[in-house]
């Protein structure tokens, strides 16, 4: 079965999108499917037609930027392999709930790991 | 390259799974996906049922609430109607690995899946779920205490899919728990998990369904375990031997995530804590 994460990347040129693990296990290849994230590692195209797909550059371009720069500018990269996934993550959290509580962020994140710097520092940025 | 039918409603669905019985239902695909490469190119022929309303969605109905094979946990999780009747389901759900996972898990694929660590399936048999399975031939009902039938082995027959569950209220001052010891919290394979649902009555425990996953083949109910406490006053003596009878009964197995001793000893510890928190 043909996955989103590969269409996006190698068919579309879109390599924002990063795959880590390839099993649902880090959270590297998170996308927005009509507005959820979700593991595009694990999303085969056909469950596609009709879904609107939003990656890192969508929201990067658009109303994300301030809060990418921020993340950014407060050293939250080393590798930056997991990157993409977080801000992606971060930003569908902060949609639904402008002012999350450590605990909610935790959770939300959670599956996304970050194996250079621990996934520990993220929820204050 | 694959073919995918994407059916639009039940009848469709059906009648695709009558004439080809071989083709392979897709949910949310956390599971399929990570099938590997060999598994993921024999599945050539694939019944997308994400498109089919009637698989979709919470309902009250007479007497409980059905949960459509498709609802994912993300959904379950949120469910005003779940989190009211049957909180410990609500609590299950938030325990499906990350949000991610969750948005995408479906209770239909957790059960038709059937891994002996599926951390809904003991809910669902404290609950003592029916099964509402279609086919070719129409619906029929499983009580879910006879769904798993053996490791990865399940009553489907070939062709069939679920298409609901259907939970049953409680009565009024029913009790329920769950809990799930795993390696952390979320997107940890469960080591050992248990649920309990039950009644007391003038002081006694009157009835009590005892259920755990990760200690045997299948999910199962700890039968001797609630034999056991049946007609006793809830509290620590009640509670040692609700704990030792289901660490008794139970087949657990040494894999990757831990040894059948570990299993046991938290079996036991876990049913001992959870029976001692049944107000009496
Ligand atoms: C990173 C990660 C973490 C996970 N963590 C957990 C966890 O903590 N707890 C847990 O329990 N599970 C966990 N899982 C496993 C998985 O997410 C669940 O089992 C999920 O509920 C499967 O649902 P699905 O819709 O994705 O199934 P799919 O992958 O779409 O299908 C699974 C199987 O069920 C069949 N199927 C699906 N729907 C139906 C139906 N309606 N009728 C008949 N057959 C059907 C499919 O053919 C397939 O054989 C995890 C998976 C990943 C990748
Ligand atoms: S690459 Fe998809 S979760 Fe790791
Ligand atoms: S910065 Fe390297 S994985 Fe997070």
């Amino acid at each position: 079965m043909e996955r989103l994460l590969d269409v996006l990347r190698e068919g579309l040129g879109l390599t924002g999108t990063k795959e880590g693990c390839g099993e649902g296990e880090c959270g590297a290849c998170t996308v927005l499917i009509d507005g959820e994230p979700t593991l595009s590692c694990l999303v085969p195209l056909f469950q596609c037609e009709g879904r609107r797909i939003e990656t890192v550059e969508g929201i990067a371009a658009g109303p994300a930027r301030d809060f990418l720069e921020r993340f950014v500018a407060t050293g939250g990269v080393q590798c930056g392999a997991c990157t993409p996934g977080i801000v992606i993550t971060a930003w569908a959290l902060l949609q639904r709930n402008p002012a999350p509580s450590r605990e909610e962020a935790r959770e939300a994140l959670a599956g996304n790991l970050c194996r250079c710097t621990g996934i520990c520092g993220e929820p204050d940025r | 390259m694959i073919a995918a039918v994407r059916p639009r409603s039940l009848d469709e669905a059906v009648r695709h799974l009558g004439e080809d019985p071989a083709l392979v239902p897709t949910a949310g695909c956390t599971d399929l996906m990570v099938r590997g490469p060999e598994a993921l190119h024999r599945m050539d022929r694939v019944i997308d049922l994400l498109g089919v309303p009637e698989l979709r969605g919470i309902r009250e109905v007479e007497g409980g609430i059905e949960i459509g094979s498709t609802t994912s946990f993300s959904e379950i999780r949120r469910s005003a109607a779940v989190r009211a009747a049957f909180p410990i389901l609500a609590e299950a759900a938030t325990m499906v690995g990350g949000w991610q996972i969750q948005n995408r898990a479906t209770l239909g694929g957790n059960m038709a899946n059937a891994s002996p660590a599926g951390d809904s399936l003991p809910v669902l048999l404290a609950l003592d779920a029916v099964v509402v399975v279609a086919g070719a031939q129409g619906l029929r009902e499983i009580p879910y205490a006879d769904f798993h039938i053996g490791y990865r082995r399940t009553a489907l027959r070939p062709g069939e899919i679920v298409a609901r569950v259907r939970l049953p209220y409680l009565p009024a001052g029913a009790f329920q728990a769950f809990r799930k010891v795993g390696t952390r919290e979320a997107q940890a394979i469960s080591k050992v998990v248990v649920a309990l649902a039950g009644r007391i009555e003038e002081g006694r425990i009157a009835e009590l369904r005892l259920a755990a996953g990760s200690v045997a083949a299948m999910p199962v109910r700890l039968r001797a375990a609630e034999e056991a406490v049946r007609g006793q006053a809830p509290g620590p003596e009640t509670a040692d031997l609700a704990g030792r009878e289901a660490a008794r009964e139970v087949t657990p197995i040494d894999d990757v995530r831990s040894t059948a001793d570990y299993r046991r000893f938290a079996l036991e510890r876990v049913v001992r804590r959870m029976v001692m928190g049944i107000a009496g």
